[in-house]
């Protein structure tokens, strides 16, 4: 059968073109093709409630967004709400992971534990969370209170109500960060260590000296990954406050939300979407250049 | 050889079973007591007419969101859908989303539910359940205290003040700005404002603002705490626990606060009674909360108007009546049976406000979402400071302009 060799040999010769195929399509269809055409609408004045059709309007959508309060006060809350939620995390996560990475009984378990807040499902998380806060009827007052402590409106005031929702981010995503730097932690060599006993170094310096230079590099990959997912959180404000009071939690996702599926305004919610992206990338791109810097 | 022979198989198998299709339909129904009573009627439905109706259930902003988006990429396969006619009636019209149903006999419903499902000369939409605004009370609490229910607002806060302690909130009504908005209509109304006037934002009246000092001042001293975070589902908790002595919300919820697998509170400590009048009258909310409409770019509008039919037909409002639903059909007030089933308090303050309510809830307007968060505003400022803002009336003037601006952009500025 002459032609099935000749398709053989066509499929051989094409396989590293074929068997990534999947893989690109993906990555156009599901992720290139959404963010260019989020690009586009942030350029027109797609606006659903108007009934109009959609036209160019190239950079007005981006004027009336800066210009508006709101924007500027969601953007620097989702800074505020990042900056909170990731450097307690990163203490928190470095705390665990040094006493994780002793030898005790129970270990196993420990770990295993711990892994049981990343696995849960966030809407589900916010709403057993918003129990818990219920001012009247929930658990953190019930205990305040058995304290001695002064009750708190929790999410229920716009003073308290960034910090509570940073505390679930905080409950949940510290152990991340805590598994991270102990699987950096447990690489390191044992050599460096004893020559500093041996030197006579306490154990603070060891700690400053020696574990935290060479733990650097995973505990950046660690801060890449959380700040780039804080900034985008979604899913627990969403469920628990929905931005509220008022706007006093609304970060650029949730307005970015607001304006796309409640206002309907599809071209100004883009430009929203647009300055979160470049946010991001930012971010991301200041964060591997320091760690390159650090390798170097 | 056996590869084409297979293709040709496949192509006649595939032509054949075109030919042969059975008609269905697509519904999106929400998650809503009616839409789960439909959803288990709709086998009833098939058996008799030999018609598949693929159902989808979606909770209420979900399913204004899914249907946005199919239409408005006109890639959309829905034939019926249930709709919210206040929050998205004007926009969908708008779009040309709905499909006019001539042939369909409105003469069951009462007029000022029909206003909200026409537009133009045309009907575009079938009133399913109405809700008007009510006061919940504990009558054991009432009894204790030796007090009568609350028929005004002077009445109102004087028992709020009697009942309120550090364990029970004397009052509670939604202070979630935008969720707000609608329970606080009826308060403004009763004090003689409103929130559009001649298709104009009004909210900045001297009558409108009273109103909402007013609520500010009740939320602040009697509410529950952390109320500026709170719909109806954190305030029904707190009344299911016991923690609330008087509610002002829809009629809708009476069901499940008398449900004993989900309260605390004995049914019969329950109460339900008109909303109290204000200085200009009684004349609370009564909307329609949920209609149904066929989809103007449907292929299938004969069957589609033969389910609708069935889905607002009599037989399954009085269904929809015995589970406690409200529905928007005179008939289904008028039943015998239903009438000696259904809590009396229910019926009186439906009677009331069928007779004297206003059909709108919130401002009537295509960007209705947007107005909400700018009415929101001011509600949260209110309560804040216990209605006492001495910039209450700047920053309502501020987002009646807002309004008036959305409205500008939607063509819809001193149209009515």
């Amino acid at each position: 059968m002459e032609p099935k060799k000749i398709r053989g040999s066509f499929l051989e010769r094409n396989l590293h073109i074929i068997f990534p195929m999947p893989a690109v399509i993906f990555v156009v269809v599901m992720m290139f093709f959404p963010v260019l055409y989020t690009f586009f609408l942030s350029f027109t004045n797609w606006n659903l409630t108007s009934g109009m059709p959609l036209s160019i309007v190239m950079l007005r959508s981006y004027q009336r967004i800066l210009r508006e309060p709101r924007f500027l006060a969601a953007l620097g809350r989702t800074f505020s709400f990042t900056a909170l939620a990731v450097s307690v995390e990163t203490i928190l996560g470095m705390i665990i992971a040094l006493i994780l990475n002793r030898e005790f009984k129970g270990k196993g378990l420990t770990k295993l534990i711990m892994l049981l807040p990343l696995v849960s499902t966030p809407v589900a998380i916010g709403i057993a969370w918003n129990l818990f806060y219920d001012p009247t009827i929930g658990l953190a007052n019930f205990v305040l209170t058995r304290l001695g402590l002064p009750k708190q409106a929790w999410t229920g005031s716009s003073s308290t109500v960034i910090p509570s929702l940073a505390l679930v981010d905080i409950w949940q995503w510290t152990p991340m960060i805590a598994l991270i730097l102990l699987s950096g932690l447990a690489s390191l060599s044992n050599e460096p260590y004893e020559s500093a006993r041996v030197d006579g170094a306490t154990e603070w310096q060891i700690f400053w000296r020696i574990t935290l230079p060479m733990v650097t590099p995973t505990l950046l990959t660690a801060l890449i990954l959380r700040s780039i997912d804080a900034l985008k959180t979604f899913d627990i404000i969403y469920a628990m406050t929905g931005g509220g009071p008022g706007y006093s939690s609304e970060t650029l996702n949730i307005m970015a939300f607001k304006y796309s599926f409640e206002y309907f305004r599809m071209g100004q919610a883009s430009v929203i979407l647009v300055f979160l992206f470049l946010l991001v990338l930012i971010m991301s791109l200041l964060i591997v250049r320091m760690r390159k810097s650090l390798e170097l | 050889m056996k590869s084409k022979f297979m293709l040709v198989i496949l192509v006649v198998l595939a032509l054949f079973s075109v030919s042969a299709q059975q008609k269905e339909i697509r519904v999106l129904l929400a998650n809503h007591p009616y839409g789960d009573l439909l959803k288990a009627a709709i086998p009833e439905y098939e058996k008799a007419t030999g018609v598949k109706v693929n159902v989808e259930s979606l909770q209420e902003s979900q399913l204004t969101t899914k249907l946005t988006t199919e239409f408005a990429t006109r890639s959309s396969t829905v034939d019926v859908f249930m709709t919210r006619p206040l929050q998205e009636g004007k926009m969908f019209y708008k779009n040309g989303w709905y499909e006019p149903l001539t042939g369909y006999d409105f003469s069951d419903y009462p007029k000022n539910a029909l206003d909200v499902a026409t537009f133009g000369n045309k009907a575009y939409i079938v009133p399913l359940v109405t809700e008007w605004e009510v006061l919940y009370y504990r009558i054991d609490l009432f009894k204790k205290a030796g007090l009568s229910v609350p028929t005004n607002f002077t009445e109102l806060e004087m028992a709020a003040k009697r009942l309120n302690s550090s364990d029970m909130a004397g009052f509670a009504s939604r202070g979630k700005g935008a969720a707000a908005v609608t329970q606080l209509s009826s308060y403004v109304y009763n004090y003689g404002g409103t929130y559009l006037d001649k298709g104009k934002a009004a909210f900045d009246s001297k009558e409108a603002i009273d109103a909402i000092r007013f609520y500010g001042k009740m939320l602040a001293n009697y509410g529950p705490s952390g109320v500026t975070n709170m719909s109806w589902e954190n305030i029904m908790p707190l009344f299911q626990a016991g923690k609330v002595a008087m509610w002002t919300d829809a009629s809708v919820f009476y069901g499940q606060i008398v449900d004993p697998t989900k309260s605390q509170v004995p049914a019969e400590n329950v109460g339900i009674a008109n909303f109290p009048a204000g200085p200009k009258g009684n004349t609370p909310f009564i909307v329609v909360s949920w209609g149904m409409a066929i989809a103007k770019q449907s292929k299938n509008k004969a069957l589609a108007m033969d389910f609708i039919k069935w889905a607002t037909s009599q037989g399954l409002a009085k269904r929809g009546m015995l589970a406690n639903i409200t529905m928007a059909r005179n008939s289904a007030w008028k039943d015998a049976e239903v009438r000696s089933k259904i809590n009396t308090g229910l019926i009186a303050t439906q009677e009331y406000a069928a007779k004297y309510g206003i059909p709108y809830d919130r401002p009537y307007m295509s960007a209705v979402g947007e107005a909400r968060d700018l009415i929101g505003e001011v509600i949260i400022e209110s309560i804040n400071t216990a209605g006492t803002s001495t910039k209450l009336e700047a920053l309502a003037k501020d987002k009646v302009d807002a309004v008036n601006g959305l409205l500008e952009d939607t063509g819809e500025y001193g149209v009515y």
